[in-house]
């Protein structure tokens, strides 16, 4: 027990060192005026405890002057704790254009992670150094959170939609992943390692070890077996929209509203076709809610994804909705 | 005790089951919810049991998870949020108004037996099982996937909100209607105008809670889908609804403590205090302002950024009337007539434990600070430092302060400053480590966690076992007052205040004749009117 | 800890010695000793005008209350506007507008039952009043529950039973869940109403309320138009989605 016991999380991400940058700030500003208080509280017990029984204190009411300045210094101070909080935010939720992709489904009680490339892990997920990376995560069942204290990102994994985080490893090593919204039994069994590596490294892991289908191939097979080609492809009797450099793009729907047609999109328009219909199109899509998983609708999104040519992708697209 | 008053006027458990004295009422919540208090404490001791050691091996993890859960929903809704205002704001308004009793006595009897049931559901969910939700609920796991008693949990708690709520009505209604001729608003103590703020805030806030609970209740029974996503429900809406109270509810919590200091503080200084006007609208500036901030609790949700930020800013607002109180507070001992007494030590410790609690909480507020702390033990660490060392501080300051008015004793002044340093000591070996481990990672609701957080865990755990001697103290010496305790005067601290001029305890109608009021009611020195508004 | 030492020189906030003065409140008779005058007010007018703010402030806390499930409406119906255009289409628009003059009309009675008791009229004048309302209110829970037994037989219970033929089958479910939670939340309140109105009923035929005192009746009349309000507030936002008239 006392070999082990750090008392700051190391840096390993390019994110942290502005994270800790915030942090260090507020913890100067907290210690100078807890001091401040806790000295001036004693220092007024002592200087003018009382002397005898009949004493009473001194006649003062108050001090507009004083009251101004004690308003007017917390409010500069903490709009400048603001407006960096919010910078830091807003950098840590915009993932920059060309981020490697990594989708996640959480579950009770585990992390699946699934590389474009292929490889898939559990409660594990291998990174490269010096490159962005951007996860893309679902839950299959409650509400979870995926947390990379060395990093310092932290996003909720949600039923229901996709969140998404970013971050570009700095230090090779391995770190702390932990589920950061309780949800169940083994909540804090929810656990595993982020294991970032040289690019190299990187690069030779990818390439050993399990061959799996890609998710845009095993997408690919799902659009096939799940009867999406009927209607999605070039001269089908019920024709749907194409997909081919969809993904990405702006849509207009039916009710004149336009939108980019992103993961979330693509998710909500299998499992609820009726919510937001391309304008043209009749509403005859059924549904496929309860026939796929949350990790096959990833595999779609990802073949999906894989008909637009690169380019078309939206550069700086917000991570959150 | 030979005259007649209060606690003599009338014998037999009728005649406090049945009572309407708002004084009788306030004891009989202080005995609930001292109970509640020990059930809670009782609930954070197996957590810190457990936690002792990185693996789970007191305790299964349905166990464990059952223990935060009860910890918190009985830690919050039976003792925090009723704590001062059902006890010292039951027994102090009327008086400190010049009032024979609050506007609706049997309303008052009233909000205390559905205390009482709701707290019966929860003991019964408690005993039957147990809840392992959390005290927040999150769905879908609270409606689709818990396998606990959290229906029984949600009623008992939605039964209690009407408790708070018929409280709350009941100090609006009094402070509008019932103060003795001359007491203008200006004049009030500013424990009444704490009240007055924090009852906005619980006949505001409350109803929403209860209308959550109960579709999370219908929804688990009838599967509606109102939050569950598989059903077609939006799992963040739960959140907003939820927090929509539950960070109001905060404020319900520490603002009738901060009422509690602008009391003790001058009593003890035997000097107004500094800025009034500014002590009494910061309260209200807490209670409306504290309406608009609960999306901080979504920042990592996935909500929008810039509904985000508007919640950042408004966080950050609502800790200025907060700063200036504490501000007013130091000035106010500044050139005043220093005691030490146990009162006045609570009070200390609420002021050092509050600002750095309060300051914590903007490490929150920033959203990208957010990020990385949220749903760590520092939020853990930081909302203890407010409602224990701020909140429960000033719960027992206030008990410390009015014993010898409520009961007509004195109690042990040496033992009560000695708990009051257990109290301090204790408090903080147990949750300042938990900052450390917080930004080093640790997440809440860990049953199990990585050997480096260990060192970190037994100190807080050592501070946690002190802390709790600390609490049972004044339990022994409040309980030896009763029976063995010196009489007290009517003013045993040379303090100011309408409750100090009657005989201590109380007769049951408090005034003799109602008195009139000519300037503030706390005048320790000759000064010019406060003012008419 | 002496007492009163120094408080000589300081006196506290009161005049030396206090002196019992009546209260003066702006309305409201001073009769002394009314039978009704509870102990811890001053006189009437003071009690009366604790009990209506009191009767306010718990309607304000009504508004928080069914304000939460509007919250939860407000946010599906902007999801689906179409989705819930189309299952309110099967709401039977007669009966709501029905039960909206009903309850209209009920307010209206009951303003004049207040007023019987504030003008002192006979006790018979007063009771009719509120049984007229009681009457429309035991109307509007009747038309309720036809509605209601209408929805079952239909299948438009959310669950397992649920059946939608139309476009948006998971809009609707949504809907119809807000719409039983809603009114059903709403006619608990009309029920709680009844049962004030029989107490208040009752006292009055027994001559309680004149002039000097008629609270419960005025307390009670606010409480009923609030819940009339509410359905004001209920009629439009569930039947007249979509602008269309008839079944």
């Amino acid at each position: 027990m006392f070999t082990n016991f750090p008392l700051f999380p190391q840096q390993a991400s390019v994110q942290a060192s502005q994270v800790d940058g915030i942090y260090f700030f507020m913890l100067a500003v907290t210690a100078f005026f807890s001091l401040l208080i806790a000295g001036l509280v004693v220092l007024f017990a002592v200087k003018y405890r009382r002397r005898h029984e009949d004493e009473v204190g001194a006649a003062i009411h108050g001090s507009l002057a004083l009251e101004l300045l004690w308003t007017v210094i917390p409010f500069l101070i903490t709009m400048v704790m603001f407006a960096w909080g919010a910078k830091v935010f807003f950098d840590l939720y915009r993932a920059p254009a060309g981020a490697m992709e990594v989708y996640v489904v959480g579950k009770q009680w585990m992390w699946k992670v699934q590389h474009m490339g292929g490889a898939r892990e559990i409660n594990e997920l291998h990174v490269p150094v010096g490159r962005p990376v951007k996860l893309i995560m679902g839950s299959e069942d409650v509400i979870h959170s995926f947390f990379i204290p060395a990093f310092r990102v932290k996003a909720d994994v949600i039923p229901g939609r996709y969140n998404m985080l970013w971050f570009t490893a700095s230090k090779p090593g391995r770190y702390h992943l932990f589920c950061a919204e309780y949800c169940g039994t083994k909540h804090s069994g929810m656990i595993g390692s982020v294991i970032a590596m040289e690019p190299t490294e990187f690069q030779a892991w990818l390439g050993g070890g399990n061959a799996s289908d890609t998710p845009a191939a095993a997408g690919e097979k799902l659009f096939q077996s799940q009867g999406c080609i009927a209607c999605h492809r070039q001269g089908a009797a019920l024709q749907a929209p194409l997909l081919t450099n969809k993904f990405g793009s702006t849509v207009t729907l039916q009710s004149g509203a336009r939108i980019v047609a992103d993961e979330s999109y693509i998710r909500e328009s299998i499992l609820n076709p009726q919510a937001k219909i391309v304008a043209g199109f009749p509403p005859i899509m059924p549904t496929f809610q309860g026939l796929v998983s949350e990790e096959q609708l990833m595999q779609l999104v990802a073949y999906v994804k894989s008909l637009s040519t690169p380019g078309t992708a939206p550069a700086g697209a917000p991570a959150n909705r | 005790m030979e005259t007649l008053n209060y606690l003599n006027n009338g014998h037999g458990l009728a005649s406090w089951l049945l009572t309407r004295d708002h004084k009788r009422i306030a004891l009989l919540y202080l005995a609930s919810i001292t109970g509640f208090f020990f059930l809670g404490g009782l609930f954070a001791f197996m957590i810190r049991l457990e936690l002792l050691t990185p693996a789970g091996d007191v305790m299964s993890s349905d166990t464990y998870n059952k223990m935060f859960t009860m910890h918190g929903v009985v830690m919050v809704f039976f003792f925090l949020i009723p704590s001062i205002p059902a006890v010292l704001g039951n027994f102090l308004i009327p008086i400190m108004i010049g009032a024979k009793d609050l506007a609706f006595p049997r309303i008052n009897l009233l909000s205390w037996y559905i205390y009482v049931l709701g707290g019966i559901f929860t003991l019964v969910a408690a005993l039957s099982g147990g809840v392992d939700t959390g005290w927040t609920f999150y769905t879908p796991y609270s409606t689709a996937a818990a396998n606990s008693h959290v229906i029984t949990a949600a009623l008992g708690i939605f039964i209690t909100g009407f408790s708070s709520i018929l409280t709350g009505l009941n100090f609006i209604v009094t402070v509008h209607r019932m103060r003795a001729p001359g007491l203008t608003w200006f004049r009030l103590p500013l424990f009444v105008w704490s009240m007055y703020a924090t009852s906005l805030v619980m006949i505001l806030g409350t109803p929403v809670i209860a209308i959550t609970v109960l579709l999370v209740a219908a929804e688990r029974v009838l599967h509606m889908g109102i939050f569950d996503p598989a059903l077609g429900g939006d799992p963040i809406l739960f959140q907003h609804l939820f927090w929509f109270y539950s960070h109001p509810a905060v404020y319900i919590m520490i603002l009738p403590a901060m009422g509690v200091i602008s009391e003790i503080v001058q009593a003890f200084s035997r000097k107004n205090i500094f800025g009034y006007s500014f002590v009494a609208f910061s309260s209200l500036a807490i209670a409306i302002i504290g309406f608009l901030v609960w999306g901080h609790h979504l920042f990592v949700s996935g909500q929008s950024v810039y509904a985000g930020m508007i919640f950042s800013i408004l966080s950050y607002l609502v800790a200025i009337p907060s700063a200036i109180k504490v501000f007013n507070w130091t000035a106010t001992i500044y050139k005043g007539s220093v005691s030490l007494d146990s009162p006045m030590l609570y009070a200390f410790g609420f002021l050092g434990l509050f600002t750095i609690g309060g300051l914590t909480g903007l490490f929150l507020a920033a959203m990208g600070l957010d990020i990385h702390v949220h749903d760590t033990y520092f939020v853990v660490a930081h909302f203890h430092y407010i409602m224990v060392g701020g909140a429960i501080m000033g719960y027992l300051g206030g008990l410390h302060y009015w014993w010898p008015k409520i009961s007509g004793r004195l109690y042990s002044e040496p033992w009560a400053k000695f708990a009051a340093l257990m109290v301090f000591v204790g408090f903080n070996l147990t949750f300042f480590p938990q900052f450390v481990a917080g930004y080093l990672g640790m997440p809440r609701r860990y049953h199990a966690y990585p050997d480096e957080f260990q060192v970190l865990n037994v100190a807080s755990t050592l501070g946690a076992s002190i802390l709790s001697v600390g609490y049972v103290l004044p339990m022994v010496y409040f309980t030896w007052s009763l029976f063995k305790g010196a009489p007290s005067p009517s003013d045993p601290w040379g303090a100011q205040g309408l409750e100090w001029e009657i005989p201590s305890p109380p007769p049951t109608e408090n005034f003799h004749v109602t008195p009139i009021v000519t300037h503030g009611t706390h005048q320790y020195a000759p000064s010019k009117e406060v003012g008419i508004v | 800890m002496s007492e009163g030492h120094w408080s000589e020189h300081y006196p506290g906030p009161t005049h030396q010695p206090p002196v019992h003065v009546d209260r003066v409140h702006a309305g409201g008779p001073d009769v002394a000793q009314h039978p009704k005058l509870q102990h811890h007010f001053d006189d009437m007018g003071q009690q009366a005008e604790a009990s209506t703010l009191g009767m306010w402030v718990f309607l304000v806390t009504e508004i928080m209350f069914f304000g939460g499930l509007f919250m939860c409406y407000l946010v599906y119906r902007t999801a689906s506007p179409e989705g819930f255009a189309e299952a309110s289409h099967h709401l039977n628009v007669f009966w709501g507008a029905a039960n909206t003059i009903v309850l209209i009309v009920s307010s209206l009675t009951m303003a004049l039952a207040v007023r019987a008791a504030q003008t002192s009229a006979p006790p018979k004048t007063q009771v009719f009043w509120i049984a007229a309302t009681m009457i429309l209110g035991a109307a509007f829970l009747g038309v309720k529950a036809i509605e209601y037994w209408d929805k079952f037989t239909h299948h438009l219970v959310p669950g397992p039973n649920f059946v939608w033929e139309g476009k948006h089958p998971a809009a609707a479910e949504m809907f119809y869940s807000l719409y039983f939670c809603m009114t059903g939340l709403h006619a608990l309140h009309m029920v709680i109403g009844l049962v004030i109105m029989t107490v208040v009923g009752i006292m009055a035929w027994r001559r309680q309320f004149d002039e000097n005192y008629y609270t419960p009746v005025e307390v009670s009349g606010l409480y009923w138009h609030f819940v009339d309000i509410v359905w004001i507030f209920l009629f439009p936002l569930l039947y007249l989605i979509g602008g269309h008239v008839g079944a």
